[in-house]
């Protein structure tokens, strides 16, 4: 159906064709349900950077600051778990995966819609669980809930375990809806050479999440069964071997980092490819390093060891494998460039993102090719190197995907845009203060800053301060986002129907789309973001 | 638009479809439950590397003979949830409600057998964790077998409940004659589950009650 003349939005979308409460809570369509997941992730990580500002601020001077030390225990604990298992993880493929992923492949739903919703509502209540029991007294443990102490902690940790393990399950229903939604719902035309890069790494992703998540979640309940039943698996005063509980807990969060990581890239490979205005290049390279990347991820776990008594001969094959991940990841490094390379470079500040991104990942990625090297590592480990190594690689990446994304679908998924130049301000803002936060944390861990720790000596002062300084920033930007983001809702210019002029598939449909995403079969004839071929806007 | 009484879901395009799609579902979380189980089977060969006599001492705490009896009861089963999707698949609603129910007794013989065993090693003592009071056996060890005998067996249960469940369903499903010679995915896709944890307790049976 072309738009109506005059207007380029169709007049019936997902917004507005019902609009009553229930018509929300009890959706069905991915698109709502998405949104419902935006705002939950984005309230996930507003609670999380309020613990970060919490944690940073105590930071500023040695001694005390404004908590005590247990609180501060609290503070690392609840910001972590908060960031990891209710923002990371959800973010990326449960709220824009359920937006544009359908779309994307020509269906009108995912495969089991029901189940969508299911998911959310799981999401949810393990999200309110686990913020329950840091509410109720917090834990202490780290996000890592390490045996013997997560056994023997006096704080509540059970609701935080359970609370995760209820999180586990919305991950592994929703992982299994989007490879079951691949393989059978996509339109006539659409080849598996045509997927678009980002549905890729949804599918990618997913396979870990199906794969890794159980494991996550059995050893969440026998952490909680030692706990309540003094059940003596990791207890080794009954013979129980607390390392095991290392070996299943990394087995998964090894994988979990490429959870958050692999979505990430397939939003810069979009965004990418539409600010160039070129194909990717290498469209199968790119595809198959997704692959190789979840498979390799799931033989590295032991470099979270290097220091748990494993033998020297397993740390070196844990130390080799692990830096195989940087090899995939160079390819798709290589490829971005190779797109960008000759492309017609428009700076949106989507792109703007995909810049800090790429910074991002490689500096953090060469710092962890750097502490998978055993020796490295263990004058590293468990210092604030490592705590700057994975905020670059993994908080900087899915946070600047995560806004890339959100800048490049905003008109698609509410028809407005966003105003160019207070996100412009934004973006910068958020890149140069990421840097200034964790650039110092990489100098302090090698000066043997210890992580979690509330105290340290009075020459680390001035690196500290920087980093406390960096993360206000950050939280400037993330404030100003918020503010113009919300503006542009309800005042923001309404966009056109493609607002980028982008080829990718998902424009096919309205912006925002219709109730069932299109009024009629889309037609795949081309490859994703081919900007050879001269085409007029089309709207199914 | 979809009707609510319709069993078809439209946005499948074709019926084919959808009956792939809720096989293609199924098998992942059957995969993803397999590997939830795989913990503990790790756990359990971890352990008993470090503690072979004692594992195999405290095995013949448990009652091999009735495991027997359960494993027939659930082989049993399987085979009529088989037939029960035979059945439907030629449009004999009776006769699948029929062999479901028989299957879901069986399920609950196992299930009271179960209970009786755990009844009696509650009297023996033989209990997980700071609640073990064997005598016999070195409390490392064993209390760490009876740990894992509990969490696999329990963990099984708690499927095999969940599974009983869905088999109920399905009945009512039959019942009310939902369940036609056309429309049939929810009894294949109900009954794979069925035989998935009707496998994992072939695993468990000989690890734990054949122990040598
Ligand atoms: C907004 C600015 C942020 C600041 C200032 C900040 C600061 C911190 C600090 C001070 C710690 C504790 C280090 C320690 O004592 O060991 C920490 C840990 C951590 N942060 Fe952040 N963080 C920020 C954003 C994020 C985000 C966005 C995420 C995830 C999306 C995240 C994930 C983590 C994780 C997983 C840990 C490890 C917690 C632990 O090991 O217990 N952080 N962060
Ligand atoms: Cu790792």
């Amino acid at each position: 159906m072309n738009p109506a003349a005059g207007s380029n939005q169709p007049a019936v979308t997902y917004l507005n064709h019902e609009t009553t409460v229930a018509s929300w809570l009890l959706t069905r369509d991915h698109k709502r349900i998405g949104v419902m997941f935006l705002v939950g992730v984005i309230f996930a990580l507003l609670l999380g950077g309020i613990f970060a500002m919490a944690l940073r601020i105590e930071l500023l001077t040695p001694g005390p600051t404004v908590m005590g030390p247990m609180t501060y225990n609290r503070m690392f604990t609840l910001h972590g778990v908060t960031m990891v298992w209710l923002f990371m993880i959800p973010a990326i493929p449960s709220a824009f995966g359920n937006f544009v992923l359908p779309i994307m492949l020509g269906a009108k739903d995912v495969a089991f819609p029901r189940l969508n919703l299911a998911s959310f509502y799981i999401y949810l209540a393990g999200s309110m669980l686990t913020v329950f029991g840091m509410l109720w007294s917090g834990a202490d443990t780290g996000w890592t809930f390490y045996t013997p102490y997560s056994t023997v902690s006096p704080t509540t940790v059970t609701p935080i375990l359970l609370g995760v393990f209820i999180i586990g399950f919305s991950t592994i229903i929703t992982g299994l809806n989007f490879i079951t939604t691949v393989h059978t719902l996509r339109a006539p035309g659409m080849h598996w050479t045509r997927i678009p890069l980002f549905v890729w790494t949804i599918y990618g992703t997913s396979v870990i999440q199906v794969v890794a998540t159980p494991v996550l979640g059995m050893v969440l309940l026998l952490v909680t069964a030692e706990r309540v039943l003094g059940m003596g698996i990791f207890d080794p005063s009954r013979g129980g071997d607390p390392v095991l509980f290392q070996h299943m807990f990394w087995f998964y969060s090894h994988p979990a980092v490429y959870i958050m990581v692999l979505p990430a890239m397939g939003v810069i490979t979009e965004v990418v490819c539409a600010y160039s205005r070129k194909n990717i290049f290498g469209y199968k390279m790119v595809a198959a390093s997704t692959f190789g990347i979840a498979f390799v991820g799931f033989f590295t776990w032991g470099h979270h060891m290097f220091v748990s008594g494993q033998s020297t001969f397993g740390s070196g094959i844990f130390g080799v494998l692990s830096m195989l991940v940087a090899i995939f990841t160079a390819i798709k490094i290589f490829n971005w460039v190779a797109t960008l390379y000759g492309g017609s470079i428009d700076l949106k500040v989507p792109l703007l993102y995909v810049l800090g991104f790429i910074f991002l990942l490689m500096f953090g990625g060469m710092t962890g090719v750097a502490v998978a090297t055993t020796s490295l590592d263990v004058h590293w480990h468990d210092t604030y190197f490592v705590v700057a190594h994975f905020h670059y690689i993994m908080v900087g990446a899915v946070l600047m995907a995560f806004l890339a994304g959100l800048h490049y679908w905003w008109p698609k998924m509410f028809g407005k845009l966003y105003p160019e130049r207070w996100s412009f301000l934004a973006a910068m803002t958020i890149i140069f203060g990421f840097i200034v936060t964790f650039l110092p944390q990489f100098l302090l861990g090698n000066m043997g800053m210890p992580r979690r720790y509330y105290e340290y000596p009075r020459e680390m002062q001035w690196l500290h301060v920087l980093s406390t300084a960096g993360a206000s920033l950050l939280a400037f930007g993330f404030g100003l986002i918020a503010i113009y983001l919300l503006w542009s809702l309800r005042y923001g210019e309404e966009a056109p129907m493609n607002a980028w002029g982008s080829r990718g598939y998902e424009w096919y449909s309205g912006s925002p789309p219709v109730p069932h995403n299109f009024t009629e079969a889309p037609r795949f004839e081309r490859e994703v973001h081919d900007y050879t071929v001269v085409e007029g806007p089309r709207v199914y | 638009m979809s009707t609510e009484s319709s069993p078809w879901e439209e946005h499948f395009g074709s019926r084919e479809n959808q009956s792939v799609a809720a096989q293609l579902g199924m098998w992942i979380f059957l995969g993803s439950e397999v590997l939830l189980f795989t913990n503990l089977f790790v756990g359990y060969a971890v352990y008993r590397y470090y503690y072979p006599e004692v594992f195999v001492e405290a095995s013949k705490h448990l009652k091999a003979e009735w495991a027997m009896v359960q494993t027939l009861l659930l082989v049993t089963s399987s085979l009529f949830v088989v037939l029960a999707v035979h059945y439907i698949r030629q449009g004999r609603q009776l006769l699948t409600v029929l062999v479901l129910v028989l299957a879901i007794g069986m399920g609950l013989g196992f299930l009271g057998i179960k209970g009786w065993e755990y009844w009696e090693h509650w009297k023996e003592g033989a209990l997980p964790g700071e609640y073990y009071r064997l005598e016999e056996l070195p409390e490392r060890g064993g209390s760490l077998f009876f740990t894992l005998y509990f969490l696999l067996t329990g963990l099984h249960a708690i499927h095999m409940l969940v599974a009983l469940g869905l088999l109920g369903w399905l009945v009512w499903g039959a019942l009310s004659g939902k369940y036609t010679a056309e429309y049939h995915i929810p009894v294949e896709v109900g009954g794979l589950y069925w035989h998935l944890v009707d496998i994992f307790w072939l695993f468990i049976f000989p690890l734990l009650y054949l122990v040598e």
